[in-house]
């Protein structure tokens, strides 16, 4: 019996790894591809910002293992947490900055 | 009894397969996650140092001049396959698989974190041959300390990696043991996130 559920939960994180390497590598091709491909430098930040976003959702979910379930929320609001206090001092250093430098020129 | 053991903590679970270390990771792994975090923020501000000083060369070399889409490429594959298989051998570790088997997964992420290694070398010798070297402008000062910093943090892994071995050869699977390699996983596949950022800020962004 317990060796049965081993069996099925080790075959499951297998999935897990390889479903979300096929979905990081698909993602990386894709951003590489569009400045391959030489197209509008616009369109391709979009791209780009889109499917990096996607591949950390996809590396925390199939590589980090976090998910919505109860017992690893901890774990989530911690994420969310930072991500909070990250776009709070990247996003205002960058504001800054960025005004700072229209009134110098 | 519930069929598994709830998740505890991030990465992979040692749950049935040895329910006392599984208890003790709860609290061990969340204080790495804790660490980890604020490593995050370090690169994050990194970030926003770069950000604030792209188009700043002073008349020296860009991004277009120096960086190349292929280099770039090849070491985003090489991290990534790096990912799957220390993936692996956590799982190796987790249902105790032969242990050539854990040892070749730690041995083959430690070939891939070096093989990185050496690429990004070579790129900065490379950059810096052609003129673009830290003092050169603003930009390239931050280029380096971003990118370098994320190498740091791959060779601090790589030396993580052959210390493990080294443990798991003199000490066996004990508790201890699996408890730093399981750290050691989610410190490599956080660096693999940084990574994805760095390829698509600094390398794409400067590209496109």
């Amino acid at each position: 019996m317990s060796a049965e559920v081993e069996e099925q939960e080790k075959k499951r994180e297998l999935r897990s790894y390889i479903v979300g390497f096929v979905l990081a590598i698909s993602l990386t091709a894709l951003a590489f591809l569009v400045v391959a491909a030489d197209l509008q430098t616009s369109t391709a930040y979009v791209v780009i910002g889109i499917a990096a976003l996607a591949q950390v959702v996809v590396h925390f979910r199939f590589f980090l293992h976090i998910s919505w379930q109860r017992s690893t929320r901890d774990d989530l609001q911690l994420i969310l947490f930072t991500t909070l206090i990250i776009i709070l001092m990247a996003g205002g250093t960058i504001w800054i900055l960025n005004n700072l430098h229209h009134r110098m020129m | 009894m519930s069929t598994a053991a709830r998740n505890r903590h991030p990465g992979i679970n040692l749950g049935n397969t040895d329910p006392h270390t599984h208890a003790q990771a709860e609290e061990t792994l969340f204080g790495f996650w804790v660490f980890l975090m604020s490593d995050l923020v370090l690169f994050a501000l990194l970030f926003a140092t770069y950000a604030s000083m792209i188009g700043a060369t002073d008349g020296g070399p860009g991004p277009k001049d120096v960086f190349e889409l292929s280099s770039a490429a090849i070491e985003t594959g090489v991290l990534l396959l790096s990912s799957l298989t220390m993936g692996m051998a956590s799982i190796a570790m987790k249902y105790k698989e032969h242990p050539t088997r854990l040892y070749g997964w730690l041995g083959v992420t430690l070939l891939l974190g070096l093989v990185f290694l050496g690429l990004e070398a070579h790129d900065f010798v490379k950059m810096a041959s052609e003129g673009a070297t830290p003092q050169r402008s603003g930009w390239l000062s931050s280029f380096y300390a971003l990118v370098s910093t994320h190498g740091l943090h791959v060779l601090a892994g790589c030396i993580w990696l052959t210390i493990s071995i080294i443990q798991l050869a003199v000490f066996g699977l004990r508790s201890e043991v699996k408890l730093r390699i399981m750290r050691l996983s989610l410190f490599w596949h956080l660096l693999d996130v940084v990574w994805i950022f760095i390829f698509s800020v600094v390398y794409l962004g400067g590209l496109a």
